[in-house]
């Protein structure tokens, strides 16, 4: 057993890491298409499917719970669909309702299956709240089978579900079938949930789809990169809550996996380069930087100006740029002069004195005829 | 029936009521979901505001409980003003986090005490009248009906406070701010009470149920009035309805109450979204039917308007001839030629049509564009 790797665990670790997968890759096309919340509702709504697949079957095996989640999930998502569509109740409010009515619903059937005759419902409890440890050889199997279907299906309808996504009027106008895919991409959703709920729960199952592929947009702008960052980053908070919540004692796997999905997007969401909000943060400074080098470029363009004619070679103190730039509302003066000095703009004579190079002189009037503002100088 | 059940409708249609008057504005603002999260959320407070006092009946619980649902708007918002993912993903991202760190905490160091993730979701209402309430040696009623009661009081007069200012800042914020009133303000206002109250009720009818309680009752009203007066008046209505019926159902087939009257919920908005008077579905069905019919016989009405007195008329306006000029089917052209009739707009005689002095008139008018 190297590692303590022993075979429960690298079951749970494959089991969590495929449901990771597809979760975390479906969950783009949620995102995207503004659906994030869908999936709150579709998992909430499987609930009465599981309960009733096993009222009528008495088995637990996971194609049976799978299917009536299945078939609950999408019956929720269309209500969903059809009262925004019909009447002019807002999706939000039609989330809501569907998520409680069905959840209510499932809790109705549950407490009937915890009736039933030698019924040993207490594997349907940790449909609640996901139990890692709980995943047999079976379930993994089903998990893995289920999951390639899922992502196959996805590979081939690739370009009708990137369009749908983008410009579903101009797919329409297209030709494709736009509702029946919309109908088919919403159906690989609900599956995505549904295969995780025995291992991250009802409550919590939606936010393996919102978070990896909400971490994995901020890394990229092409959908195929970004799906598979998300499939990746599912994975990965997959793999270490299921393991975290088979380690230590009394951690729910569905609290687990979804800690680290928010950490990944946590982390994404301030060191993705371009989007992150450390870069955003580094770039601004930049810019302002060098807007205010020009402003003070500009200034002292005009107050040598108003020299020109007694002496063209005058040159001024940093206390009298302060003064001048005071007005503007620019400040650290000397920082800026520091900066143009050093690409050469402007020249350090002795008594703290300043005055604009040739090049200088070339930039800023470039700059008041309104060109290459916060650029470098052409020349 | 006993006064245990007479207790326990109580409760619930109480917490029906307090629920469904915050969330009329939270329909009406298209932020039904933020129950969702607070509800869940309120979790995290009451269990951090727990390892500080040790005391399961401190108030500070319903403090902390609140603050959090406020936290998490807050958050929400912070993640959307950062402009990486829209709101609905921003929800989405904030709530399970902060759920998930509660039901872990709870689950590993609050396992012996009496805090149950699954009673979270679920409530536990046929035990909430055992839990009572006793001021001076006399037993006022149980810990959640007073609870509730008191939050649905403070719900009522906050919301008489600041109902023209709720009414503007929901309908036309900008008008709103305009005016000066404090939007923002108005918003957190709102959103602290749509926590006081999920807090209140979560731990009698379970997080799930306050989603509906709140959502359910609010969009079934959006069907059936345009007045908000009125759509307060229809929520709170519906919520009793719910609850009480929600209980019966529960009793007879002896099923979770909290389930049973979110059941109720969807049973009585699926009820309104197909007959609602205006906007339910065989309602719109039956006006776009007789819409159909109007406009066809307004066709009709001008095909033989535009040929009446010309050479042609004898040729243009007859029965046999509609089919091929307005591209009707057989039957529909019977209907129409009939129904027109019947409104006396056109005379039939062997076949050709004439139209009345009324007929005409509608012609004119249909041709008119002022």
């Amino acid at each position: 057993m190297i590692f303590g790797l022993n075979h429960t665990l690298l079951t749970v670790a494959f089991g969590s890491a495929s449901l990771g997968a597809v979760a975390g890759a479906l969950g783009c096309f949620a995102v995207l298409r503004r659906q994030s919340l869908l999936g709150d509702a579709v998992s909430h709504a499987a609930l009465p499917g599981i309960a009733l697949a096993f009222i009528l079957t008495q088995s637990k095996e996971p194609l049976t719970l799978f299917l009536g989640a299945l078939i609950a999930g999408c019956l929720g998502a269309i209500v969903v669909m059809n009262v925004v569509a019909t009447t002019r109740v807002k999706s939000d409010s039609a989330l809501g309702i569907v998520l409680s009515v069905f959840f209510g619903a499932g809790l109705v059937l549950l407490t009937f299956s915890q009736r039933q005759p030698g019924a040993s419902q207490a594997g349907l409890d940790r449909f609640l709240f996901g139990q890692a440890a709980t995943l047999l050889n079976r379930d993994l199997w089903f998990m893995a089978i289920a999951g390639a279907v899922v992502l196959t299906t996805l590979v081939v309808f690739w370009k009708e579900f990137k369009l749908l996504a983008f410009d579903p009027v101009y797919a329409s106008s297209l030709g494709f079938p736009v509702r029946a895919l919309e109908v088919l991409l919403t159906a690989l959703i609900v599956a995505a949930i549904v295969l995780g709920l025995q291992t991250v729960g009802v409550v919590l199952m939606s936010a393996l789809v919102v978070a990896p592929a909400a971490a994995a947009r901020q890394w990229t702008n092409r959908l195929s990169t970004m799906v598979v960052l998300g499939a990746v980053a599912g994975a990965v908070a997959g793999v270490l809550g299921a393991l975290t919540s088979s380690t230590f004692e009394r951690v729910p796997a569905g609290p687990a996996i979804v800690l680290f999905a928010a950490v990944i997007t946590i982390f994404s969401f301030l060191f993705a380069p371009g989007r992150g909000l450390v870069w955003q943060t580094i770039n601004m400074r930049s810019r302002h930087k060098s807007l205010r080098a020009d402003a003070l470029l500009v200034n002292m363009l005009d107050m040598e100006e108003q020299h020109a004619h007694d002496n063209p070679e005058h040159a001024h103190s940093t206390r009298a740029l302060k003064a001048a730039a005071s007005v503007t509302g620019a400040f650290d003066v000397r920082g800026s002069l520091e900066n143009l000095n050093r690409r050469g703009l402007v020249t350090k004579l002795p008594d703290d004195r300043w005055k604009l190079s040739t090049t200088g002189t070339e930039h800023a009037s470039e700059l008041t005829r309104g060109e290459n503002i916060g650029g470098t100088p052409t020349s | 029936m006993t006064s245990m059940q007479l207790e326990i409708m109580l409760i619930a249609a109480v917490s029906a009521v307090a629920c469904a008057l915050p969330g009329v504005f939270l329909v009406l603002r298209r932020m039904a979901l933020m129950s969702d999260a607070i509800s869940h959320v309120v979790l995290l407070g009451i269990i951090v505001a727990f390892f500080f006092t040790g005391d399961l009946s401190s108030p500070w619980l319903l403090v902390g409980a609140t603050a959090t649902g406020v936290l998490t708007v807050f958050l929400v918002e912070m993640v959307t003003a950062t402009r990486l993912v829209k709101e609905d993903a921003a929800i989405g991202l904030v709530f399970p986090a902060l759920f998930s760190i509660a039901v872990i905490l709870v689950s590993r160091y609050a396992g012996n005490v009496h805090i149950d993730t699954d009673a979270v979701l679920m409530g536990e209402l046929a035990f909430a009248p055992f839990d009572r309430v006793v001021v001076g040696g006399y037993d006022i009623g149980s810990r959640s009906l007073v609870k509730m009661v008191i939050i649905l009081a403070l719900n009522a007069s906050l919301l008489l406070v600041f109902y023209k200012e709720l009414k503007i800042a929901t309908f036309d914020p900008l008008l709103a701010v305009s005016l000066g009133f404090p939007v923002a303000a108005l918003h957190y206002g709102l959103m602290t009470l749509v926590s006081v109250t999920a807090v209140g009720a979560f731990d009698a009818v379970g997080s799930v149920l306050v989603v509906g309680l709140m959502v359910g009752p609010a969009a079934t009203a959006y069907l059936l009035t345009d007045r908000l007066s009125r759509m307060i008046m229809w929520s709170a209505g519906i919520g009793v309805v719910a609850a009480v019926g929600g209980y019966w159902l529960a009793y007879l087939m002896d099923a979770s109450i909290a389930g049973c009257i979110t059941t109720m919920l969807g049973i009585i908005f699926g009820a309104a979204h197909i007959g609602a008077p205006d906007r339910g579905i065989i309602a719109m069905a039956r006006r776009r039917a007789r819409q159909r019919v109007e406009f066809a016989q307004r066709m009709l009405v001008i095909h033989l308007f535009n040929h009446e007195d010309s050479p042609e008329a004898a040729t243009e306006n007859r029965v046999d001839h509609l089919g091929e000029h307005l591209r009707w089917r057989a039957g529909h052209i019977e209907r129409i030629v009939d129904s027109a009739r019947r409104r006396k707009l056109i005379q039939e005689q062997n076949g050709s049509l004439t139209l009345t002095d009324e007929g005409r008139t509608v012609a004119k008018e249909s041709l008119q564009f002022s």
